[in-house]
């Protein structure tokens, strides 16, 4: 596909997570809770309010009110800031900080003075009703594969709550994530090709993590792409969490809109037309064999003139028009729709869409779609679906969509306005002065790296690990004094073995690095007993002396191999120096991580040569 | 209402947005985003005003066979809210704002509503109580169900207490406000009004306050307006009813259980008492402090004193001569910091000491309602008339049997 001919532009918006010690706007500790931890629980609804003109739908803000109760799981980590009931405390300097750090980084300029505001959100993921965002910086820039890259804003927000159940008219929330600052960067549309979006993310990440004061692991990092094509729209895709699909997520976003344009095309040369009749069709089914359409108290019907094959048409893979059709269904709470380009199938008979035909008067060109279940939700989706199907007439929908794993999206909600701002009044205004505008940059993951492979040799890999702030520190300390490979292999690579093994190597914390290391710098273990030793401290939290008794030979090694060598003597005899080998595996399996193997071969070596000298 | 879009050159670069009051030689504006940023060293390159579009609400139409009910503000949280053009929060209050808010109400009853105030509630004053209680008279004098009274939360139950001795009400009149205000998703105020509105039209004929009785949006409390206090700075259910249980639970659909004795509906014939003695103290007792405090009251002309005393009753023994000499020409009320329970001084000495020294025992009332009451009865009758008045319930705001009402959720 050749992007520069499509036009194609690309945004991105990473929303990363602060590891502070406290949430951005009271202090709780910024700690994630097993659901079954809870306390306490309570529940609210939370309402539309009017718009700066006084409009509002009223029927939208009944459903707030009636059909969303929201119930929030309280922990003894959470407070009434997180519950809506204690106002904010000003805003976390620890977060501006790191704010401002990365600010720096991106090379943005920062604002005077911050002023927190309110970003209305009604899903109930705040239980405010509000997300309470402030802009921190602007207007920056950074350089991947010799191109500039605009990033237009950076801002410090806190974090929603975490959704963990939803039933029929309610949704559970967990409260422990909510409030945890973030900061939200937002790049221009400068991306042109899904491999650069990709590098692009993977660049802002690097940075991100070179802070060393960013959270780690599933879902404290999110990616949001805006993606375009000339004569396409403006999508926005939300919830991205592995930025390895990244360029899959773009590449399908461009396939999607290039056939949606062709579908277009095609319609517009056969004069299609979309008819608004939303026809009963239930009399048609009523004795079908497809279980769906019997259970379903209502069943109807839309009429696409000449959308014939083209409902059916693949427009990502995997997904045709008629899925885009069936999502919009779903967000009404049907199960989907059927189309007459997948018809007959699901019990549905080739007799059967022949009278569905005739009920709606469609020809041969024409597609019907139904949708069966309670009657208000199947007319409410239908006429939603008639809308989005005169759009195909007109091309791509500006909408939200989500990014499914496969790097497809499905359609989630319409763009939303002008997000709805006012001020956090509760939270006065910081102005950023020169103290915190002189905090230190950090240096890069990568320059470090580049470091570690001049100064120590490692390899590019290891050199990115070891450079990566949770283990640098360590790695600089040690490196002089033990050989880099080995600090590497017991920071990273015998912990990333056990962890395979079922250890707990989570329980290994910094100090417990630092006794390892150190008992190798000063002799006291061979560097093979690392392994033993960080098997000890993931279990418990023993000292020194007790590691090296559990570790010292319970025989002494020269009186071991001299029983050895005469226990086996008939095998030495008989092979000679090739009993080195299994006498070896028996040797090491007593003293392994405890005394260096090549001391213990080059003494069992030395003690059947002089056995097969006596012999 | 004009607004201001300017451009300006910060930081090397061009902002453009309205730009909000601000003060200190620096400028905020609104950029386009919604975003808020401040700006201290900047140079205005062009600036425009333009005119805030009016917002034009539907009117609200009478329905028939709804009841008529009148809604006062006086201000306070709920009735604020906001621009989301200027992000400035204002406080209004027409029916139609009320019901284009919360068009639930307009399901419930035909509401008149009037703007008597706009004030903070800790701006309060006893003038106004005498206003408010006046035109609270009025409207039940015309006939109207029920009457709501919007209010700010801080002082809403000494306000509740003051109508409830100056007006003696056929019909319920509910003292309403919110801890979070009017303009968040997640305001309390419309659960508060809707359940205020079903109370208004109830079989009950006292004043009362209704609002969250828990942190859930689930069912409010009915408290009667003598023995309810505000025990929390924010939480939703910071208003409890203390020594007595609350009247009722009203859930928004309407649905009313009804806990505690109280007056009905007709029960009683309109009166209004409308004038108030402005110069009564409410003193908190506590270790040290010396009689000096009742004494220069005395001496400004203060004739009524609530003490908020220890325990069952007590302040320090060395007040009783002070005590004795003040209490020859003022009422001097003895209430607990303890708020719950019933002040005795028969028990300990000191207590006896006070007694003889002309203090009289405020029985279970809450400091607040004992010092309105104090105010009202010396506003009212004379001296000896209100001293006997004073351990006499009238309106509620004294239960001669405790249980253990606390427990109430």
């Amino acid at each position: 596909m050749n992007y520069a001919d499509l036009g194609l532009k690309v945004g991105i918006e990473i929303h990363q997570q602060l590891d502070t010690k406290h949430k951005l706007f009271c202090r709780c500790p910024t700690e994630l809770r097993e659901v079954e931890d809870s306390n306490f629980e309570f529940f609210r609804y939370l309402r539309l309010k009017r718009s700066e003109l006084g409009t509002e739908d009223r029927a939208a803000k009944e459903e707030v009110m009636r059909s969303r109760r929201f119930t929030y799981k309280f922990y003894d980590t959470t407070c009434l800031v997180e519950a809506d009931e204690e106002p904010p405390t000003e805003i976390n300097r620890e977060a501006l900080i790191i704010g401002i750090q990365i600010a720096k980084m991106l090379n943005m300029e920062l604002v005077d003075e911050l002023h927190v505001m309110r970003k209305i959100v009604i899903d109930g993921s705040n239980t405010t009703g509000f997300q309470r965002t402030a802009l921190l910086a602007f207007d920056g820039y950074l350089e991947v594969d010799g191109r500039r890259i605009g990033v237009a804003t950076l801002c410090i927000e806190e974090e929603a709550a975490k959704k963990v159940e939803e039933r029929r008219g309610e949704v559970v929330y967990s409260l422990d994530r909510l409030g945890i600052p973030l900061v939200e960067i937002g790049t221009e549309p400068d991306i042109n090709s899904p491999e650069m979006a990709k590098k692009v993310a993977k660049k802002l990440g690097m940075i991100l993590r070179s802070t060393g004061k960013v959270k780690r692991g599933l879902g404290t990092i999110r990616q949001d792409v805006n993606i375009s094509i000339e004569q396409g729209a403006r999508v926005e895709i939300k919830g991205v969490q592995d930025v390895d699909i990244l360029d899959k997520i773009v590449e399908y976003e461009v396939v999607r809109q290039v056939n949606l344009l062709r579908i277009r095309d095609e319609l517009r040369k056969r004069n299609a037309r979309v008819c608004e009749e939303i026809f009963d069709v239930k009399d048609v089914f009523a004795s079908t064999k497809s279980k769906i359409l019997r259970k379903a108290k209502a069943i109807m019907a839309v009429k696409l003139e000449g959308f014939s094959g083209l409902v059916g048409m693949e427009i990502q893979p995997g997904r045709r028009l008629g899925t885009e059709f069936a999502d919009i269904a779903k967000t009404f709470g049907l199960g989907g729709i059927f189309h007459t380009d997948e018809l007959p199938a699901y019990g549905i008979s080739e007799q059967e869409v022949e009278e569905l035909r005739k009920a709606v008067n469609a020809g041969e060109g024409d597609a019907v779609i139904i949708a069966a279940g309670d009657e208000q939700r199947v007319r409410n989706a239908l006429a939603r679906i008639v809308e989005r199907a005169k759009f195909c007439l007109v091309g791509v929908p500006e909408e939200t969509r989500k990014a499914n794993d496969d790097g497809t999206t499905s359609y989630l909600r319409p763009l939303p306005g002008a997000a709805r701002m006012y001020p956090e009044t509760d939270v006065p205004p910081v102005v950023i002065d020169e103290e915190m505008r002189g905090v230190e940059v950090p240096e890069l993951i990568e320059e470090r790296a580049e470091r570690y492979m001049r100064s120590y040799g490692l390899s590019e890999d290891l050199a990115m690990i070891m450079a990566d702030p949770r283990y640098s520190g360590i790695f600089e300390e040690f490196a002089g004094s033990v050989e880099a490979s080995v600090v590497a292999r017991v920071l990273h690579i015998i912990p990333s073995q056990l962890r395979k093994e079922g250890y707990d190597v989570d329980r290994l914390g910094e100090e417990d690095f630092r006794l390892t290391l150190s008992m190798i710098r000063d002799g006291k273990i061979a560097k093979e007993g690392a392994e033993e030793v960080l098997k000890i401290l993931s279990r418990e939290k023993v000292g020194e002396e007790e590691i090296l008794a559990r570790l010292s030979p319970s025989k002494d090694l020269d009186g071991f191999i001299a029983d050895l060598v005469k226990e086996k003597s008939d095998l030495i005899a008989e092979r000679g120096e090739n009993a080195f080998k299994p006498l070896m595996g028996l040797v090491m399996k007593e003293f392994r991580g405890k005394v260096d193997g090549k001391v213990i071969a080059e003494k069992l070596r030395e003690a059947i040569k002089r056995e097969l000298e006596n012999i | 209402m004009r607004g201001k879009r300017v451009r300006i050159r910060a930081k090397g670069r061009i902002f453009e947005g309205i730009a909000l009051p601000s003060e200190d030689g620096k400028i905020v504006l609104k950029l386009d985003n919604g975003y808020n940023v401040g700006f201290y060293d900047y140079e205005i390159i062009e600036e425009e005003e333009f005119e805030v579009p009016e917002v034009k609400l539907p009117a609200v139409k009478e329905r028939e066979g709804l009841k008529n009910v009148k809604v006062i503000s006086t201000g306070g949280t709920i009735a604020s809210k906001v621009d989301y053009k200027t992000g400035a929060v204002t406080s209004q209050f027409t029916a139609e704002e009320i019901v284009s808010d919360i068009p639930e109400l307009a399901e419930i009853c035909n509401i008149s509503a009037e703007l008597l105030y706009n004030i903070l509630s800790e701006n309060m004053r006893p003038e106004y109580w005498i206003t408010l209680a006046r035109r609270v008279y009025e409207a039940i004098k015309e006939g109207y169900e029920g009457v709501v009274v919007t209010h700010g939360t801080d002082t809403m139950h000494y306000s509740a207490s003051a109508l409830a001795f100056m007006l003696r009400t056929p019909v319920p009149v509910v003292f309403v406000g919110a801890q979070r205000s009017s303009d968040r998703p997640s305001s309390d105020a419309a659960i508060n009004m809707i359940c205020s509105a079903h109370t208004a039209l109830s079989d009950l004929g006292e004043v009362a306050v209704v609002m969250h009785a828990t942190t859930s949006d689930d069912y409010c409390h009915i408290h009667r307006g003598v023995k309810v206090r505000k025990n929390h700075t924010s939480r939703r259910d910071a208003f409890e009813s203390v020594n007595y249980p609350p009247l009722g639970r009203v859930w928004s659909d309407g649905r009313i259980e009804w806990i505690a004795e109280r007056f009905r509906r007709g029960e009683r014939e309109l009166q209004l008492f409308d004038s108030l003695e402005e110069k009564v103290a409410l003193i908190k007792y506590f270790p040290g402090l010396t009689p000096e405090i009742l004494e220069f009251f005395h001496d400004r002309g203060y004739r009524g004193f609530v003490i908020e005393g220890t325990g069952l009753g007590h302040v320090s023994t060395d007040w009783v001569d002070t005590v004795k000499r003040v209490a020859e020409d003022s009422l001097i009320v003895m209430t607990s910091q303890c708020l719950w329970g019933r002040v005795c001084d028969r028990v300990y000495d000191t207590g006896r000491y006070l007694l003889k020294a002309g203090v009289i025992e405020g029985e279970d009332m809450l400091p607040e309602t004992a010092l309105i009451k104090v105010m009202w009865l010396l506003g009212n009758f004379e001296l000896e008339e209100a001293r006997e008045l004073v351990k006499k319930n009238l309106v509620g705001e004294i239960n001669y049997r405790s249980g253990y009402e606390e427990e109430f959720e």
